[in-house]
């Protein structure tokens, strides 16, 4: 009977602790619906229709400048852009694994700017990236490349170790959104609908070398066996933001490797008379990225090219996946129509 | 390995139950492993250093029993052949090989101690009284490395030498059982300077598993945690910011740190020795208290019977008592007596042997001025109090209704508290001047508001952390009023199931969600670990 009640006490109590200790890592682990938003892209992707017939792969570059409603809308061009702030190229790398196991997308676009990096800059980033992945080899695999030294495996095992401290930045957000979410990326893009204008363009500041580190490298490499051994078509791009500055020695670097691998490049750049950016309207943030706008533009030209050059299928015909589109259409435009008010702008007609 | 490091709670967690799974005479060899490994995690490097005093201290004890055993032995052989002075000559020829041995291993270890900890504090003396001279040569210093805790195992293995010399001890044959006792991972951090009389009677085993002892180890260590890193490491911020600019931090700022700092290193300290005690506990060692309820002492004297116990007794027993009654200071006491009279000759060696043990005491806690200075004024003000003994009584004999009396108990705590704190602020400042300007500086600066205007708020804490500061003194003081009737987990497991539970959970929450740990916290060592 004594036994019995010890027992039955024992459990009690652990339950007890492992709900409470749940219960305070969700509360305590940002929910990234207010401002920093970036932070719950990643894993919003789980919650797709695993069918896409593009991947994007990479930073701010990609999640802010192309569109994947427009190139539905304008192609059927079935897209997701899998990126976060700042994402490292052993980011982008673990995350291409990642979806690589719920899909095969016929092409993967990934954006080049984070060769320059050859460790992660600061953790908030590396949080941003990792956190949303669903337990798999690939985030293993990614904490690891990506931890800095003041940086514990553990705690991204049990976020609540990292986050103990918030419980003083409690929001009300973080009680609403306690066991549920809500959708704040459109297939992966983040909508800005305002616009400022770029200043004059000050040139990057030399470098002592203008080299891409081995790290770097060496994930570059991985990436694209992976997409080799996965028979997905790797197209590299430079986005148009004019910061950070894209050195021509860096371009050097990329167009060489792109050649020696037999990779489709396109530094959107160079191109900027055939996508028709305009920097004195088409970025929100003085040109560092794409508005609304810009972002159409950019999604209506690679969305052309991925058609002719890699004949992506208009999937538009499929009513299962149209569907579902015209779900987060109707989303799309409300939030274009929700931020117009917000920045006292007059709709597009 | 930190104590607040995930690694070592890893490192723990899979010795402890290995630890209670294995044969129990394994178990010492376990734990051995354990220190060992520990160690090397601290540094490969320094393992010739702990190596070295373990072999030669546990090498040269063992040869001056064999000596003292053999001598006596001889002694009993020729008890009939040989005479008197046949006898003293063979003792006195056999002491001296001994000695030998005992000054050859404490010269050694002591000589690597000073070494790697006191090269460049004498090289920075030597070069300042260079500068003195108008001289521009100056002495480079030395890139020497510390090894992890070599004050206190050099003490440690110091301490059983002596004991073994002094014949209270017996030597540890078992070179594998003498490295143990040197390296118990859980003291070599921070202390306690244990005993080899004491520790050798838990240390090695055998330890079957008992629920209640592995229980209390843990929540001994929690308590440490919530001390570490609720307390002191939230106070080390503000201690960081009025440290590192004097110039700018005066007047009440002074009176700020020396309140922090006290609690700071108070708990950091405490805390640490709950860790180390509660660690041993969970093995079922039981290691002797460093601490009791230094801050409720009424005068400086009993604060240092209270406050690091095991370094004190080690400085009393094997500096203060031998340097009061070797042979030099006796003759001197003797001729102070004939020409000074009775009282000087009663009070020198008390006077001699205190400031030999009080600068010994300085300099063990660094390689600094500051530390000496700190030590001599403790030194001063507690012979100072000694002498002032009559005065005290006859003020008691003139308001004998103020002896006992709580208000006055709580004067005399509180004043004794104020007394410690201002002396610790000597580590907190760079140099000796620079720790008297401040102090200066309380009576100059008037800048008294600095303490209600919201100045104290950007330290680098917040309202809310101030709060949780306020917090821990409570919580500190009231375990402290309860310890005073007995253990409090004693008392606590008299108490009803859910109770219990609330309360160490309740303690695990405060420790996970209220710890300066982890990314954006400054993982800070224990301030005892740098000794």
């Amino acid at each position: 009977m004594k036994k019995n009640r010890t027992a039955l006490r024992a459990c009690a109590s652990a339950l007890i602790i492992a709900l409470s200790l749940l219960l305070l890592q969700r509360l305590l682990t940002p929910k990234y619906v207010d401002d920093v938003v970036e932070g719950a892209f990643i894993a919003e992707f789980y919650e797709e229709e695993m069918s896409h017939d593009l991947l994007f792969i990479g930073d701010c570059e990609v999640y802010e400048n192309f569109s994947p409603p427009e190139l539905w809308r304008e192609y059927g061009i079935n897209s997701y852009i899998r990126g976060s702030a700042q994402q490292y190229i052993w980011q982008s790398y673990y995350l291409l694994e990642d979806a690589l196991r719920y899909e095969t997308p016929s092409v993967v676009v990934f954006n080049v700017l984070s060769l320059q990096y050859n460790q992660s800059q600061r953790e908030a980033y590396n949080r941003m990236s990792i956190e949303g992945m669903r337990w798999s080899p690939s985030k293993v695999g990614s904490i690891l490349a990506s931890m800095g030294p003041e940086e514990s495996f553990l705690d991204y095992v049990f976020p609540l170790l990292r986050y103990h401290s918030r419980w003083s930045q409690l929001t009300g957000a973080d009680v609403e959104y306690l066991f549920d979410s809500k959708k704040v990326s459109h297939n992966g893009y983040y909508m800005r609908v305002d616009a400022r204008p770029a200043g004059e363009v000050p040139t990057g500041k030399p470098l002592a070398d203008y080299s891409f580190g081995d790290k770097a490298w060496e994930y570059m490499d991985k990436m694209v066996e992976l997409c080799e051994r996965e028979g997905v078509r790797l197209v590299l791009i430079k986005a148009p933001s004019l910061y950070p500055y894209w050195y021509p020695q860096w371009e050097e670097q990329v167009e060489a490797y792109a050649a020696e691998k037999g990779l489709s490049y396109v530094n959107f750049l160079e191109i900027q008379e055939e996508t028709g950016i305009d920097y004195a309207t088409d970025t929100y943030d003085g040109g560092l990225h794409m508005n609304l706008s810009g972002a159409e533009k950019l999604s209506h030209w690679l969305g052309a090219w991925l058609t002719q050059e890699v004949g992506l299928p208009d999937r538009r015909v499929e009513p299962k996946l149209s569907a579902a589109w015209e779900e987060k259409l109707a989303f799309y435009e409300a939030e274009k129509l929700a931020q117009y008010e917000k920045y006292g702008l007059t709709p597009e007609k | 390995m930190l104590f607040t490091s995930y690694g070592f709670l890893g490192f723990l967690l899979l010795l402890i139950p290995l630890y209670y799974l294995i044969p129990k005479r394994g178990q010492w060899i376990l734990l051995l492993g354990g220190s060992y490994l520990f160690y090397f995690l601290a540094g490969p490097d320094y393992l010739l250093y702990i190596l070295t005093t373990t072999v030669t201290t546990w090498y040269a004890a063992g040869r001056i029993e064999d000596n003292a055993r053999a001598a006596s032995a001889c002694l009993k052989e020729h008890k009939e052949d040989w005479d008197k002075e046949e006898r003293k000559a063979y003792k006195e020829g056999q002491k001296a090989r001994r000695l030998q041995w005992f000054l050859g291993c404490l010269l050694l270890n002591l000589g690597i101690l000073a070494v790697v900890k006191y090269t460049n504090f004498a090289i920075a003396n030597v070069n300042g009284i260079l500068s003195l001279l108008g001289q521009t040569r100056r002495l480079p210093f030395l890139s020497l490395a510390l090894p992890m805790g070599i004050s206190f195992y050099t003490f440690q293995a110091m301490g059983y030498l002596i004991d073994v010399y002094r014949g209270t001890a017996p030597a540890q044959r078992s070179l594998g059982r003498f490295a143990l006792f040197v390296s118990f991972f859980p003291q070599l951090i921070q202390g306690p300077i244990s005993r080899f009389g004491d520790l050798s009677q838990t240390l090695y085993g055998p330890h079957p598993f008992e629920r209640k002892t592995v229980a209390f180890g843990l929540q001994r260590m929690l308590w440490g945690y919530f001390k570490k890193l609720v307390i002191a490491d939230r106070a080390l911020v503000a201690v960081k910011t009025l440290m590192a600019d004097p110039g700018s931090y005066q007047g009440a700022y002074v009176l700020a740190i020396i309140i922090i700092y006290s609690l700071e290193l108070y708990a950091d300290f405490t805390g640490g020795i709950d860790i180390t005690i509660g660690v041993a506990q969970t093995l079922g060692i039981r290691l002797e208290e460093n601490f009791i309820r230094p801050y409720f002492s009424k005068s400086l004297k009993e604060y240092w019977r209270r406050w690091h116990i095991s370094m004190g007794t080690w400085f009393r027993d094997y500096i203060f008592y031998p340097a009061s009654i070797a042979k030099p200071m006796q003759r001197l006491t003797r001729w102070t007596k004939a020409h000074w009279g009775a009282w000087a000759g009663r009070r020198l060696p008390v006077y001699l042997a205190s400031f030999l043990t009080w600068f010994a005491t300085g300099i063990w806690h660094g390689a600094s001025w500051n530390f000496i200075v700190w030590a001599l004024l403790n030194y001063v003000i507690l012979m100072v109090s000694e002498e002032l003994e009559p005065l005290y009584a006859r003020f008691y004999q003139r308001f004998p209704q103020v002896e006992g009396k709580w208000l006055w108990r709580l004067f005399q705590v509180g004043r004794t508290a104020m007394l410690v704190s201002c002396l610790k602020v000597f580590d907190c400042y760079p140099d000796v001047s620079v720790t008297f300007r401040m102090f200066a500086s309380l009576l100059t600066a008037r800048n008294w508001s600095v303490l209600w205007d919201g100045s104290l708020l950007a330290l680098g804490l917040t309202g809310l952390d101030y709060a949780i500061l306020a917090l821990g003194i409570v919580l500190l003081s009231a375990v402290s009023l309860v310890q005073r009737t007995g253990s409090v987990r004693e008392k606590l497991t008299q108490k009803p199931y859910w109770l219990k539970f609330l309360l160490w959970y309740g303690l695990f929450l405060l420790v996970l969600l209220l710890g300066a740990y982890g990314v954006g916290y400054d993982a800070s060592q224990f301030i005892y670990n740098q000794f």
